[in-house]
């Protein structure tokens, strides 16, 4: 609802830190971008506080506003319907943290070559002067609209009449210049509970193999090799507590899910020889930060495996979007020029093309000389030369009108439901968009079973279930308070979910469980959709080592709440033993100290005082400037008469006699 | 509403009381004392009769808001009467205390005439009124906004610091007559004070419409002044001796 301080290695973004005592300025709503005049040149009474609608809160109308930013105390916005196209973001997301760097190849730097988000308009990496709050549109936004309305109108021409409608925005921010600045600061403090000015960005990536490994056992594995498969969990918004992602990361990482459990049960039966890791990265909108911690625990031995084993890498990128019946394949040309790599891609694009046998599309190379989009592939690129592919609906820029915005929403992947439904008929319901990702997660689930070396006769077998496919697009766009999710989480954690979606921005590490709803989920449902169920009582489940065939260097032990059934309350809780683990991804930047890396992401928050926001009327300071002088008129002539008269008391007051026996 | 609008109400709220306790008062313990106590048996007035009507509005239906509005007049009707009991009691106590403080003084006589035990205590109820009546009221002018939102008047500040300014003035003359009433035992003085206090608040139930309530009341207190003045002792022929003085003194010095 809010945008906080965000910052980063060179300077600070989106910030909104107002005055330690809040800003306070008189409210003006603006109907159109002719009104904009009012507050910022004609109107008699800054500094304003402007309240606009979402149709409103464009480029042009903020930076306007910007260059004016002593007449302007604040902006509200008010999200209501949807514009044809919005994204805040930059045109060239992540430009400086991917692979296409000078040094690799001038041609494709910078976006170059393709520009993958041509309607971006940078809003999101602005500074402003004054803060920038979001308000929904419910009966706290009527009233401030009909106080303004009753009191701040402009009738004739001619200015309001005083009292006005004002409002004070509190949204104090801790967190000053940039990243090394506020590390330092934090730093500074010696005593045993210092005083953290800014918390660096992170999450939780959450993986799992298909073979596990001892999870102690870091370092090179000899002989094996694994294919990656990737796909991003995060996206953010202006307004990062609205962030919701729809097609720029829910799309990629329910088609993963689903194709890890359609490779379930033919990787039970017939283990391909390459081993596969579903990898699911956290905090890649902010230059990587999931991927380049794994790359970076590969590098130095602090992960399972290193990069000497993986022998590919698919990742699954925007695919919710199609404009047509193709999914594009995106590969890197200039790792493709050796000559083993490109016969590696050259299998891995095959292996795609017949996957998608039988199915409604087909994968179709991007066609000519193009870079990757940004993409967690681009670190592992970074590292080595890795052959891999990344799949996306869009051939060069983004079909995404709305990349990394409010609007990227469940009415953008077109999640539509038959209007009488209840919610747990409209968890259940098929649409379209469930049919078609179910689609594409066969076919990368088929593809990955070959590309592991699997037995080719069961690659036929391999299917995503379109029930499993919608009712996660459910819990993760319309609500997370279903049945379904609420059957793979644990009891403990039962309250992360939320009549609403959950939230997709990567927020600080060590924030609440609320949060972290998001990993959480991913998580369970992986461990759901990959994992055996077992049949461990609840205290076994937290203790298996006790037991001769469990282990939990290997394996993890969830128990969760599962199904009510048809006849009774209770729920049929069990213990998933499962290869799935969640792990905190923070930049190797604060590991190594480096604030001003320009290899790795150094973004952080601001930590804030509370945020709130109050409306009132305020008087003319001309009605102020006569009470304090009526005041100071009253006290003066009090003194001097009062003064007077206790001087000249005996004369004003003759002396009563008082009676010798007096008695009452 | 800012430090400006705290400031000035607070200086026409308690300017004069301020400045009658710097010149008067505030030099002799003994006044202090007197004063202190009047402010306290205020207070206990106060407080018993907001039992009253405390117990009242709980024993009656929240929801019927008539119904509060009258329970609240009837309320401060029988605080204006519980007051004028206390000043009473008070007049009561500080005889006999006279009596007691004239027999252990060094000088002849009672260190305090009963005239200037009138003044002290009437200013002590006036002052510890307008605290009450006060206060709250400027606590909240320190913030940004002002009275308004929901169709009262933006002069609520400034009109309640003269209503108190009012107020204790009211009382500090209200205590002399009183007293010098009591003193020479003619009880219709207390009547009228009794019927003047209520008259006065009467009026205050007129607000928002400032112009019917504050300046009848400023017209009250103006003609309490008068009265106070010649009830405790002074006359036209102390005034034009002063006015006198004063030409003799500016015809030598010129």
């Amino acid at each position: 609802m809010l945008v906080i301080c965000i910052l980063r290695r060179a300077f600070f973004l989106s910030c909104v830190s107002a005055s330690i005592s809040g800003d306070t300025g008189v409210i003006h709503v603006l109907e159109s971008e002719a009104d904009l005049e009012w507050p910022l040149s004609k109107g008699p009474n800054p500094p304003y506080m402007v309240l606009l609608e979402s149709s409103l809160f464009t480029k042009s109308i903020m930076m306007k506003m910007k260059n004016a930013s002593s007449r302007v105390a604040g902006v509200v916005v008010v999200p209501k319907t949807s514009p044809r196209e919005f994204s805040p973001h930059t045109t060239c997301p992540n430009e400086n943290t991917g692979v296409y760097t000078e040094t690799y190849d001038s041609n494709l730097a910078h976006c170059n070559q393709t520009v993958w988000n041509p309607r971006g308009n940078g809003l999101s990496y602005e500074e402003f002067d004054f803060p920038v709050f979001s308000l929904k549109e419910d009966n706290e936004t009527e009233v401030i609209k009909q106080c303004y309305f009753d009191h701040n109108r402009v009738v004739n021409g001619s200015g309001p009449q005083y009292p006005l409608c004002a409002m004070q925005l509190f949204s104090h921010m801790f967190a000053v210049t940039d990243t090394a600045t506020c590390m330092r600061r934090s730093n500074i403090d010696f005593s045993s509970s210092p005083v953290m000015v800014c918390d660096p960005l992170g999450g939780y990536n959450v993986w799992a193999f298909i073979r596990p490994y001892n999870s102690t056992a870091f370092g090179h594995k000899e002989n094996e090799s694994v294919v990656i498969a990737a796909a991003r969990l995060d996206s953010r918004a202006f307004f990062l507590q609205d962030s919701t992602g729809a097609e720029g990361s829910v799309s990629g990482f329910v088609t993963l899910l689903a194709a890890a459990q359609a490779l379930r049960q033919a990787t039970q039966e017939a283990p391909p020889t390459r081993n596969i890791l579903f990898a699911f990265f956290h905090g890649e909108v902010f230059d990587y930060i999931g991927s380049s911690r794994m790359v970076y625990n590969m590098k130095n031995n602090k992960f399972v495996i290193d990069l000497d084993n993986v022998h590919s890498i698919l990742e699954i990128g925007q695919v919710g979007v199609r404009s047509g019946s193709n999914l594009f394949l995106h590969s890197d040309p200039v790792s493709r020029r050796n000559n083993t790599v490109d016969d590696e891609v050259t299998n891995l694009v095959n292996n795609l093309h017949s996957s998608t046998a039988g199915l409604n599309f087909s994968f179709v190379e991007s066609g000519f000389s193009q870079p990757l989009p940004p993409s967690s592939f681009q670190r592992f690129l970074r590292a080595r030369a890795i052959p891999g592919i990344v799949l996306a609906d869009h051939q060069t820029a983004f079909n995404n009108r709305y990349y990394e915005s409010f609007y990227d929403n469940a009415a953008h992947l077109n999640l539509t439901y038959p209007s009488n439904l209840s919610p747990e008929e409209q968890l259940e319901f098929v649409t379209d968009t469930a049919k078609s990702l179910t689609e594409v997660a066969t076919a990368v689930a088929r593809a990955l079973f070959k590309q592991a070396g699997g037995n080719d006769s069961q690659v036929n077998n391999i299917n995503a279930d379109p029930k499993t496919v919608t009712q996660m697009l459910y819990g993760f766009l319309v609500r997370s308070n279903n049945s379904w999710f609420q059957a793979v989480m644990a009891p403990e954690l039962k309250d992360v979910l939320q009549p609403n979606p959950p939230q997709y921005y990567v927020g600080v590490a060590k924030s609440s469980h609320q949060a972290n709803a998001l990993t959480y989920l991913v998580q369970y449902l992986l461990a759901n959709l990959t994992g055996t169920a077992t049949n461990l009582t609840q205290s076994q489940c937290k203790k298996p080592d006790e037991l001769p065939n469990e282990s939990t260097y290997v394996y993890s032990y969830l128990w969760v709440q599962g199904m009510v059934p048809p006849n009774s309350t209770q729920r049929e809780s069990f213990c998933v033993r499962t290869a799935v683990r969640r792990v905190m991804a923070v930049s190797p930047a604060f590991d190594l100290g480096d604030y001003v890396s320009k290899e790795y992401s150094t973004w952080t928050e601001s930590q804030r005082k509370f945020i709130k926001a109050r409306i009132f009327l305020v008087a003319s300071r001309d009605l102020e400037m006569m009470t304090l002088g009526v005041g100071v008129a009253v006290l003066f002539t009090s003194l001097l008469v009062t003064y007077f008269v206790s001087t000249k008391a005996d004369v004003l007051f003759s002396a009563v006699r008082e009676p010798a026996n007096a008695a009452y | 509403m800012t430090a400006a609008v705290f400031f000035g109400c607070a200086f026409i709220a308690f300017g004069p009381a301020f400045s009658l306790f710097i010149f008067t008062i505030a030099k002799d313990p003994l006044r202090v004392i007197i004063l202190i106590a009047g402010a306290f048996f205020w207070l206990v007035s106060l407080l018993l009769s907001s039992l009253v009507w405390f117990i009242a509005t709980k024993a009656t239906n929240a929801q019927d808001l008539t119904l509060q509005k009258d329970l609240l007049i009837f309320g401060c009707v029988f605080s204006v009467i519980l007051q004028e009991v206390f000043r009473f009691a008070y007049y009561r106590l500080l005889r006999k205390a006279n009596e007691g403080l004239a027999a252990i003084s060094e000088e002849d006589g009672p260190p305090l005439s009963v005239r200037e035990m009138a003044y002290v205590a009437g200013l002590g109820f006036g002052i510890m009124s307008g605290a009450f009546s006060m206060i709250n009221t400027l606590s909240d002018s320190l913030g940004p906004g002002t009275v308004g939102m929901f169709g009262d008047s933006q002069y609520y500040f400034i009109t309640s610091a003269l209503m108190t300014l009012a107020l204790t003035l009211l009382h500090t003359f209200w205590g002399v007559v009183f007293f010098e009433g009591c003193e020479r035992r003619r009880w219709w003085v207390i009547a009228v004070v009794l019927c003047l206090h209520l008259m006065v608040f009467s009026l205050s139930l007129l607000n928002p419409l400032y112009v019917g309530s504050i300046l009848p009341v400023y017209a009250i207190m103006l003609l309490m002044a008068v009265w106070a003045f010649f009830s405790s002792g002074g006359s036209l022929h102390n005034i034009t001796l002063l006015w006198m003085c004063r030409k003799s003194n500016t015809e030598t010095s010129s």
